[in-house]
């Protein structure tokens, strides 16, 4: 039986996700003449300005698991989940315009795994490629999941509808008008979320009644979880010490597994992010998309990550609070070890905007999510068949055909792409531990890359088999690591501990990062030792693609916020400030 | 390719949050939903969406005629 929806929309709000939809359709249709080439439609031919690029690099990243995910990481850990982004992906957002755009954007390669066989060899290329490819059906899959059972339990909307609306919605506007349809969408969905959740946190913050009044809440709910009373509201002063702090981690494993191996992995090697830099229109536009970037999601984490501070506030000291809790399977509420009720964290940001806004802005508050859903699909799919149709058909199946003919392959891929969205979505609403394992796998995979990126960039000695075979070998590293080691308090499985036990760590993240670091380790070693045994490239046809054989690009001619290295210091000062501010 | 860029994706992005923020200042105005703080915030959100709207129409707008023949 399906139970009831917790709230019913009223007509203004239907009108303000029809605009929305008419808005996404129409970029679509807009942009198809403009679709002539294969590079029009997978790279908009590399024509984009730094500040449109910049949004969506940061808004193909803010699918469901930014917008959910870090409300729901708000209410679990408070404050210290803005290390996800001031020790996270701030430093490698640098990173990657500073020192790695000059090889992605100057050898002229289409996508991330195609940089791997021009810098080392085909058998690196198609790991990556292959790996990379079943990733982006999964999290776009997994997304459409979660919208459609966010959707039915709101509003009581039918999962399979809300599944299929959405799927033809992106499936139209990405066939149609290829990345630039994609990008122009994530711009959109940038304003759309800032819109929709500063409205949000200002109500929020008025009705705990301010940052002191959400501190002195936050620490009644951190003394009720016998933490420090600013566990929740202090970002820095509990990092000692594992057990002090909501999140179960020390300062070494967060900064080493977080912010250098996790963060710098994802930002600087994923080709969905880096795929919106290769659409710039110019060297210096690719190198100044992460910076431009790197502003405003410095400032997210008063977006995203307050709501569930907020929620969280808001269900401590008794009555019917805003986060809902966890149900077991009969239905009743799900309680811990200590006899506390489980939270059902997830539920938190989109609890507070039903609790908060009145109708009409509720409309524009679930359109923005909606919005967020949608473009991280999209962002998904254009990353996929891009890979799919250019790293895998063109250099596997059918090498040398015409332009027009990847053009349509692309467009063919696109709806292949979506169909198998949808089914991993299904796949993901029956087999729940399918999923963790699969994502637990991605993470073996990903965590190494970075390694492989900055040897072969900045070691012009690194060779494809060292690249190929520190891959292998970290994620073995990885995978062996969590087979050794459990978080507390969790069984045997999924979570680890298959291979026998050696450690126990105080939450999943801290095992999480440490089996980061060492995947890391893993491969930069084998790397370099393999390499060493191997026949290096001859240097000339390395010039473009490793740091000391390429020309540095020359930009003191350029007003000063049009120069990355001032941008970059300017961020890097901006984000210790912020550290401090909140520490 | 040069046509790609010929339409300044302001303009449509500009367009549609004047429209909403039109949308949602006229009902503010008219229904006066209230939330629990006190505060008509469909009135005032609505206008400054549609301030933030028009603004961005307008810098797109000038900049796609600049560009243009």
């Amino acid at each position: 039986m399906d139970p009831t929806p917790i709230t019913r929309l009223a007509g203004i709000d239907y009108a303000v996700m029809v605009v929305y939809f008419a808005v996404v359709l129409g970029i679509g249709f807009w942009l198809t003449r403009k679709m002539r080439t294969s590079s029009d439609f997978f790279l908009s031919g590399r024509s984009l300005p730094a500040w449109v690029t910049g949004l969506a690099f940061l808004s193909a990243n803010l699918g469901a698991q930014e917008v959910i995910g870090m409300g729901a990481s708000g209410a679990k850990y408070g404050i210290a989940t803005s290390h996800f982004y001031w020790v996270g992906a701030i430093p490698a957002m640098v990173f990657v315009g500073l020192f790695m755009m000059p090889f992605y954007y100057g050898s002229r390669a289409r996508s991330v795994p195609e940089y791997l066989k021009l810098r080392f060899d085909e058998k690196t290329r198609t790991f990556n490629a292959v790996s990379f490819a079943v990733m982006t059906v999964f999290s776009s899959g997994i997304s459409m999941y979660a919208m459609g059972k966010l959707f039915h339990l709101l509003l009581g909307w039918s999962f399979d509808v809300s599944v299929l609306v959405s799927a033809v919605i992106v499936l139209g506007y990405v066939t149609l008008g290829g990345l630039t349809s994609a990008i122009y969408n994530e711009v959109l969905q940038f304003f759309l979320i800032v819109f929709g959740f500063a409205p949000l946190v200002f109500l929020g913050m008025q009705s705990v009644g301010g940052w002191s009044g959400l501190t002195a809440r936050l620490a009644t709910a951190a003394t009720e979880r016998s933490l420090p009373a600013d566990a929740y509201t202090s970002a820095w002063r509990n990092m000692g010490d594992a057990a002090a702090n909501p999140i179960g981690v020390e300062w070494f494993g967060l900064v080493a597994g977080l912010g250098f191996v996790l963060s710098f992995g994802y930002w600087c090697t994923d080709f969905l992010v880096v795929q919106r830099a290769m659409a710039a229109d110019s060297m210096n536009a690719a190198r100044r998309t992460p910076l431009i970037a790197a502003f405003p999601k410095m400032l997210f984490p008063f977006l995203v990550i307050l709501p569930g501070m907020i929620a969280l506030a808001l269900t401590t000291g008794g009555g019917a609070g805003v986060i809902p809790a966890k149900l077991a399977a009969d239905g009743a509420p799900l309680m811990d070890a200590a006899g506390r009720m489980v939270l059902d964290y997830d539920l938190a940001t989109p609890m507070l905007l039903v609790k908060l806004f009145p109708a009409g802005m509720l409309g524009l508050g679930l359109t923005a999510l909606l919005a967020s859903f949608m473009a991280g699909m999209a962002g998904n799919v254009t990353a996929f068949n891009t890979v799919w149709t250019y790293d895998i058909y063109q250099s596997h199946i059918r090498p040398g055909a015409s332009d027009q003919h990847y053009l349509n392959v692309g467009r063919v891929t696109t709806v292949g792409g979506v169909l198998l969205s949808i089914a991993a979505a299904y796949v993901a609403g029956s087999f729940n531990n399918i999923m963790d394992l699969l994502q637990l796998v991605f993470a073996f995979v990903n965590a190494p890359l970075f390694a492989t990126f900055a040897l072969g960039m900045f070691w012009k000695r690194t060779t494809g088999n060292g690249a190929f075979a520190g891959l292998v070998a970290g994620t073995l590293g990885a995978a062996v690591h969590h087979g050794l080691t459990l978080p507390r308090g969790a069984v045997a499985g999924v979570k680890g501990g298959y291979l026998g036990l050696v450690h126990t760590y105080p939450s999943e993240l801290a095992q999480t990062f440490w089996t980061a670091i060492i995947a890391w380790s893993v491969c930069f070693a084998v790397t370099i030792v393999v390499s060493l045994f191997t026949r290096p490239r001859a240097e000339v046809e390395l010039e473009g693609l490793v740091y000391s054989l390429t020309p540095k690009p020359v930009d003191e001619r350029l007003g000063f916020l049009r120069r990355p290295v001032p941008l970059a210091v300017l961020i890097l000062t901006l984000t210790v400030v912020l550290n401090f501010i909140f520490v | 390719m040069s046509d790609v860029t010929s339409l300044d994706i302001r303009v449509p992005i500009g367009g549609t949050f004047g429209v909403l923020g039109l949308m949602l200042a006229v009902y503010g105005a008219v229904a006066r939903p209230q939330t629990s703080a006190g505060i008509n915030i469909n009135l005032w959100w609505g206008i400054v969406m549609l301030v933030f709207g028009i603004a961005l129409f307008a810098f797109g707008w000038s900049a796609t005629r600049s560009r243009g023949p």
